[in-house]
């Protein structure tokens, strides 16, 4: 396949909903009320670890316009997991929709359904709650700790898959690998480190908080519309929740404002749902942006330590990694973020000695998630802090370090195979790898040339250079499913509609291009209809980079399927044989140009005329291989010495994302994301109270990067070929939040010296790590 | 309704009565009349997906109350362009690639707009500056400021309004 030859793939087409969202249309969950709307409150719990002694509602379900009333006392006590995964989920069962302990500041207590907000939240002051205050665990090592408190001690939380999990120990998950002995090679290392990093609470925030309505339609079924990027996990989910039939449930995802994992989940579809059931009313609830921060999911804070080992001529005798993460008060995620640090940094360079080991603690903070990167981002900092410490420990340049021992096409990683989702991965062989290109082309276009040694700065503004490699996967083989269904029209348009969750990524887009270039049409004939469980088939969800490769693949297929019934129609209607036709923007024609069909032609006489019958198709996709995307990023910075303030001079980002199914939006994709990356990095982190009550809950004090706080930055595509994607493409989307940490890290101590290993890297931090050189 | 009063003010150049309770934002308003562009994000004046403009300035209508635009002349997205003829900044933003989830595109629109109003050919930091109030999370603003570039340059809405 030429990607020269390419129509519709591979081009820069306008996003196909981005004109309606820009001249502001109704298109989220919240531009929908129905009339006749009650809202709902929550009461959240005011402690970390607390049991419910006592709780009466009865003031409250007389307050004025109150209709229900929701706790543990009057709904079904079933154990489930609110990650919205894959079934049985590599997650516990330890949520229950409303419990009689609490876990965290901001866990569920009671909720309300009445007329206004107003009436709503009144209505929660009348709620007499009586707690027994239960000593918290805010810490790993507190959750460790002998005699800790136990979190979970209730005896129904369980996990669905046989793995490790051990509530009564905090325990939710533990997992390890090794290949060839990392004692052997550290042995044979001429260097040795042993590092430990840490990174931070910090959360996704989309600018459109959490937010669900529910409603029944005139058969008496629930219907979800929810800003959500599991529309199928979350029928399934909330069917367990209410003890219902999924048949009860449609769950719509209109246009979403942003989720980024976090919506990953399923926070509110719940509690709208049993609402409405007991109402009969239609039923909305939205977070405030406090509840949002409380509430909402967070990424894994992480201590990572690594033993490693290299030769002075370079080559790595020994990558070992224990990684521990605190998963907040549920374990929704914790398995599978940690088995990421392991399996999407540990292939990225070879060792023949390599060692895994990742726990999951429960803690009474709260309740970490799935984030846009998945444990890649935090392990990638931790480990390409250390290849720089190696690289200068050597006397070797970091870039000619990384492009000594990176993986190459055609090489495998033991990795690959060892480290599932919960279960034994998949081996699998790199196909396309165009790393080596992303960083000679990044080295050149950040000048890298130009770098000095840290020890010939002087002055107090000081100037510095860091970089880093990345690698992260494209959907989980052999576990995600997506599929895509087409119909044509008379006008010679198609219905592309497919379970894939465009998040605000442009995958409605971008699967809409893949379907047309199958089919042989243009774009501005598809339209597209996502993420709706009533009208398009199943898809796992917008998660694990998996949409454009995965979801991809099956519009492609379904796009085929489509075309070859075209091509019968035509060769009916031509008296001509298949093999002498094909199609192209909308037509199907002879291969000798005697002869040509209009779509909308085909379409009629296949409609109307003779031989009747609906041209359309439907096909699903699983995936045996995650294959990488990869990419260099390089920073250039200047540090105060004075107050250790940091600021981002430049930024380039050069990636391998196999073909760009449409190139603006993924460079868009690769910007967005190096800017969260950066803000990551920098200054965006949950700061806490002696109780575990987050203290900065607003956008104020938690601050996301604006437009005035934004770089310079250059996403550049560099393209390769995946021959088991659509078109050659692999995924884009998360890669690219993962490298600000470790490319910024590297260049302050490119700058000063200084080698931070906690994060965000705040100007206190980095002014003490330079007060300690 | 508690305490409701009489409000009037023009919404998109159309002269609107409403009743109003005393404590009701202008955002909470704007969207019960089902001008739903403007958005709730945060609440706290922090995000600026519930930009409009008041008078000729931007304000944040989530921490605004209603009684405070009596008066006043409000322009909500709805007022700005539509599919038949969108306004140079809403088309130069589809054009450049920098709607994705486009929450925050309504109000990024609304301050680009009152900035050109009143100062056609802003440097760079100006421009910053002024859309340093609206908070994106998807793009990294890098598309954002391309187009707001291409407008400026081709000095397509330059000039008050």
């Amino acid at each position: 396949m030429n990607v020269k030859d390419l129509k519709v793939v591979n081009k820069s087409v306008v996003k196909i909903d981005s004109m309606s969202l820009a001249l502001g249309k109704p298109s989220y969950v919240a531009d929908f009320k129905p009339a006749d709307t009650l809202y709902v409150k929550m009461l959240w719990s005011p402690h970390a670890h607390a049991r419910i002694v006592s709780i009466d509602i009865s003031a409250a379900e007389k307050m004025p316009g109150v209709k229900a009333v929701l706790y543990h006392g009057n709904v079904p006590r079933v154990a489930h997991c609110t990650a919205g995964q894959g079934y049985p989920e590599p997650s516990p069962y330890d949520t229950f929709m409303f419990d009689t302990k609490v876990r965290y500041v901001g866990d569920r207590v009671a909720a309300v359904a009445a007329e206004t907000l107003e009436q709503a939240e009144a209505a929660l002051k009348a709620i007499k709650v009586e707690y027994e205050v239960l000593k918290p665990v805010l810490s790993i090592d507190e959750a460790f700790a002998e005699g800790a408190p136990i979190i979970h001690d209730e005896p129904d939380a369980t996990i669905p898959i046989p793995v490790p999990y051990e509530p009564l120990k905090n325990l939710v998950a533990h997992i390890s690998m090794e290949v060839g002995s990392l004692d052997k090679g550290l042995a044979e290392a001429d260097f040795q480190f042993d590092r430990t990093y840490e990174t931070q609470y910090a959360q996704h925030t989309p600018i459109e908080a959490y937010v669900a309505q529910a409603y029944l339609d005139p058969r008496g079924r629930i219907v979800i519309v929810t800003s959500t990027q599991v529309p199928f996990h979350c029928r399934r989910i909330v069917a367990q929740c209410l003890q219902i039939p999924v048949q009860q449930i449609r769950v719509i995802k209109p246009r979403i404002g942003g989720g980024f994992g976090s919506k990953q989940e399923v926070l509110l579809e719940d509690v709208v749902a049993m609402l409405t059931l007991r109402t009969k009313r239609p039923v909305f609830w939205e977070f405030t942006r406090e509840e949002n921060f409380r509430t909402g999911r967070t990424r894994h804070p992480i201590r990572i330590r690594l033993r490693m080992g290299v030769k002075k001529d370079g080559r790595i005798t020994a990558f070992g990694m224990e990684a521990t993460s605190n998963t907040g008060a549920y374990g929704g995620h914790g398995l599978t973020v940690i088995g990421c640090c392991g399996s999407k940094v540990l292939p990225l360079y070879r060792a023949d000695n390599i060692a895994f080991l990742g726990k999951v603690a429960y803690t009474n903070m709260p309740v970490s998630g799935a984030y846009r990167g998945f444990g890649a981002t935090q392990a990638f900092f931790a480990a390409e802090s250390l290849m720089d410490e190696m690289a200068e420990a050597i006397g070797m340049d970091p870039v000619e370090f990384r492009k000594l021992n990176h993986i190459r096409s055609g090489e495998g990683s033991p990795v690959f195979e060892a480290l599932g989702e919960g279960k034994k991965g998949v081996p699998m062989t790199i196909g396309s790898c165009a790393l080596a290109d992303c960083i000679a082309i990044g080295a050149k276009e950040i000048d890298w040339s130009r770098r000095t040694p840290w020890r010939s700065k002087t002055g107090r503004y000081r100037r510095g250079l860091g970089m880093c490699c990345l690698m992260q996967g494209s959907s989980v083989p052999e576990v995600d499913m997506g599929a895509a269904s087409i119909k044509m029209n008379e006008d010679g348009s198609f219905n592309l509609l497919i379970g894939a969750t465009d998040l605000g990524t442009g995958s409605d887009t971008v699967l809409g291009q893949i379907a047309a270039e199958a089919i042989g049409t243009t774009i501005d004939k598809m339209i597209v209809y996502s993420s709706d469980t009533d009208f398009t088939p199943f898809d796992v969800g917008a998660y694990a980079s998996s949409t454009t490769y995965l979801s991809g693949e099956a519009a492609r297929k379904a796009g085929a399927k489509v075309k070859l019934q075209i091509l019968n129609t035509a060769a009916e209607m031509l008296h001509l044989p298949v093999s002498e036709l094909d199609t192209a923007e909308g037509w199907a024609f002879s291969q000798d140009g005697q002869h040509k069909l209009s779509f909308s032609e085909i379409s009629l006489y296949s409609l109307y005329q003779k031989n009747q019958y609906q041209i359309m198709d439907t096909a699903s996709h699983i995936t045996h291989k995650s294959p990488p995307p990869f990419s260099a990023h390089y920073v250039e910075i200047e540090v105060d010495t004075w107050t250790g303030a940091v600021q981002v001079l430049n930024y380039v980002a050069a990636v391998d994302c196999g073909t760009a199914i449409n190139p603006k939006l993924a460079e868009g994709q690769t910007e967005g994301g190096v800017l969260n990356g950066i803000s990551y990095a920098l200054t965006e982190e949950y700061l806490f109270n002696a109780k575990g009550k987050m203290i900065n809950a607003n956008l104020t004090d938690y601050h996301i990067f604006s437009m005035r706080d934004k770089p310079p930055i250059k996403a550049i595509l560099v393209p390769s070929y995946e021959e088991t994607g659509p078109y050659g493409a692999k995924s884009v989307s998360e890669i690219c939040i993962n490298g600000a940490m470790p490319a910024i890290a590297n260049a302050i101590h490119n700058a000063t010296g200084a080698r931070l290993y906690t994060t965000p890297f705040t100007p206190e931090k980095v002014w003490r790590a330079i007060q300690a050189l | 309704m508690k305490n409701t009063r009489h409000l009037s003010f023009s919404v998109n150049g159309e002269a609107k009565e409403f009743l109003v309770a005393p404590d009701e934002k202008l955002l909470d308003l704007l969207r019960r009349e089902g001008l739903t562009g403007t958005k709730h994000g945060c609440g706290t004046g922090s995000c600026g997906s519930c930009t409009v403009i008041m008078d000729g300035k931007t304000v944040y209508s989530c921490i605004l109350y209603a009684f405070q635009a009596e008066g006043r002349a409000i322009e909500t997205i709805e007022g700005v362009g539509d599919f038949d003829n969108p306004h140079p900044l809403q088309t130069a933003l589809v054009e450049e690639g920098a709607v994705q989830c486009g929450f925050c595109i309504p109000g990024i629109v609304l301050s680009a707009k009152a900035l050109l109003a009143e100062i056609p050919q802003p440097t760079d930091a100006e421009l910053k500056v002024y859309m340093d109030g609206n908070l994106c999370r998807c793009t990294g603003y890098e598309k954002i400021e391309v187009a707001l570039h291409k407008v400026i340059a081709a000095g397509s809405c330059g000039g008050a309004k």
